[in-house]
């Protein structure tokens, strides 16, 4: 009867020191790609019109454009004439550890950039400025968060914004019930089915779930702007060659106005699979970020 | 991440006014809760349905074969979204009750259709001459099963039970998906907080560990406590 404890615990042992000796990567991205002549960037397969999959191994969406472009240059600085680029689909629980151990190089998705995360990872300047707001049915007449009292709340598990609500109860003392979608879809479900009263989550999620669903007409993007948060694209920390080449074809793209073109073609025209347009304006702080780009992190956004 | 470890995080606040320590046990009771009630739901109705297979009554017979096949056939996955999203939007009463109570039927009934081919199993092991002794002996149907039969065959069963017991404790991390705040839910979004992903994970898998072992530990005691030596023939 003593075997298996003791088995466990040397097996946890084990476990806990093949996971820490993953570390120990060279950080010179930009030899690495020029040496292999390859670069993975991580992909999203539903992170609204951000970064998402058509099916196939196929994915699109505007930060992925960013990317492309990104590439683009780098393979020009580099003086590769052929640059393969490998695209590794990541979810939200392993795109940090993705980028961290060299999987991937580039993290093109819908990652907030946080002074957390910015403690594991480096992020390019911010190109889109998210705002988390409430989706409400239309009819529901609920316009701001306090009179979500004693309401329910859904929102996506593994999202910051599950963190945020949690935050704002808080604060303001407002008790609302909790839902939790397992994923964003899941969660418009929810709203949808009629279980929870209002969906918490980035604005072109849910106005690209709404776009998408039976009928728009009936949903509403109400009330105050919960959190403010600055989407970047990842790389690795500590790899100030690589920053720099990212920094500056971002920068270029910001002052070039390409940057504009590419949020009107995702953000107001119709996209694919389904067509429809996900009719979200850039936010004032979208464009100021684009008329100064920084990758400073979401702590320095909150304390304007 | 790997090179340094930060076990403080468990003492760092959520946001909400605990810390990540006091989340993680909430959740671990959450486990628990839905664990042992669908164990409680899986052992009555699976018992019952195996039970039933083995009468002699053809109808008895019809119905728990087809509870069986039913419940072993969908994903456990499949089976808590039929609770959840299709039953309720069927069934408007079922809007009301809480998704617990979905998840503990979810869980229950599907453990119930592997319950009832162990109990099942365990009856049909024991020797026809036993059911007919015992109803020459001038007993009931009902009565020979529930003074000759059953003892013998959950003695039989008690292993394979003990391994869905285990299961049930494993299986119920999908509640997560339907809102029941339990630890791989918990996994998942402190996991996403705090970036510390392998501390936060290696913290879930010991609770389930334990939790599964010390369900396996119980029904070991549970099996020697009610050993009767030389009945099932192995001299012990």
């Amino acid at each position: 009867m003593k075997m298996p404890v003791h088995a466990s615990a040397v097996a946890m042992l084990a476990l806990s020191f093949a996971l820490s000796a993953a570390h120990g990567q060279a950080n010179d991205t930009l030899k690495k790609i020029k040496d292999s002549g390859s670069v993975t960037m991580g992909v999203r397969e539903s992170s609204g019109a951000l970064a998402y999959t058509l099916g196939d191994g196929k994915y699109t969406g505007f930060h992925y454009d960013v990317c492309q472009k990104v590439l683009a240059d780098i393979q020009k600085q580099l003086g590769l004439a052929k640059l393969d680029i490998k695209y590794q689909p990541v979810t939200s629980q392993n795109r940090i550890p993705l980028v961290q151990n060299g999987t991937v190089d580039l993290e093109c998705g819908s990652t907030t950039n946080n002074a957390a995360r910015q403690k594991d990872v480096a992020f390019a300047p911010t190109l889109y400025v998210e705002e988390v707001r409430i989706a409400v049915k239309a009819n529901s007449g609920i316009t701001n968060i306090a009179q979500l009292a004693g309401k329910t709340v859904a929102t996506t598990t593994g999202t910051t914004s599950v963190q945020l609500l949690r935050k704002h109860e808080r604060a303001t003392g407002i008790d609302f019930k909790e839902l939790f979608g397992k994923d964003h879809s899941d969660s418009f479900l929810l709203l949808e089915s009629g279980r929870a009263d209002a969906f918490v989550m980035d604005g072109q999620i849910l106005a690209g779930l709404i776009s998408k669903s039976k009928n728009p007409a009936d949903y509403k993007i109400v009330g105050e702007v919960l959190s403010v948060e600055p989407i970047g694209i990842m790389l690795r920390k500590d790899d100030p060659a690589f920053k720099k080449a990212v920094d500056d074809s971002i920068r270029a793209m910001a002052k070039s106005g390409d940057v504009a073109k590419l949020y009107d073609k995702w953000f107001m025209q119709p996209i694919a699979p389904t067509n429809t347009k996900v009719g979200l304006p850039p936010s004032e702080m979208t464009k100021a970020a684009w008329a100064n780009p920084t990758d400073k992190p979401l702590e320095d956004y909150a304390k304007k | 991440m790997g090179s340094t470890w930060e076990w403080q995080v468990f003492l760092q606040d959520t946001g909400g006014g605990r810390t990540y320590l006091a989340w993680l046990m909430s959740a671990w009771g959450w486990t628990m809760a839905v664990s042992v009630m669908a164990l409680a739901v899986a052992l009555v109705v699976g018992s019952l349905m195996g039970i039933a297979r083995t009468a002699p009554n053809r109808w008895l017979v019809l119905m728990g074969d087809a509870w069986t096949e039913i419940f072993r056939n969908i994903p456990l996955l499949v089976q808590i979204f039929l609770w959840y999203h299709v039953l309720p939007s069927l069934f408007l009463s079922l809007r009301a009750l809480p998704s617990i109570v979905l998840v503990v039927f979810a869980l229950g009934f599907f453990t119930s259709a592997r319950v009832s081919e162990q109990v099942r199993a365990g009856i049909k092991a024991l020797p026809r001459g036993q059911r007919d002794a015992g109803l020459a002996m001038g007993l009931t149907l009902p009565q020979t099963y529930r003074y000759v039969l059953l003892p013998m065959a959950f003695r039989i069963v008690i292993p394979p039970l003990t391994s869905e017991s285990m299961n049930i404790v494993k299986n119920s991390s999908v509640a997560f998906a339907v809102s029941i705040a339990e630890l791989t839910m918990f996994a998942m979004q402190a996991q996403e907080e705090t970036s510390r992903g392998i501390e936060i994970y290696l913290a879930v898998t010991a609770l389930y560990f334990v939790s599964a072992f010390a369900i396996n530990r119980l029904a070991l005691f549970i099996e020697h406590r009610v050993q009767v030596p030389g009945i099932l023939g192995t001299g012990r």
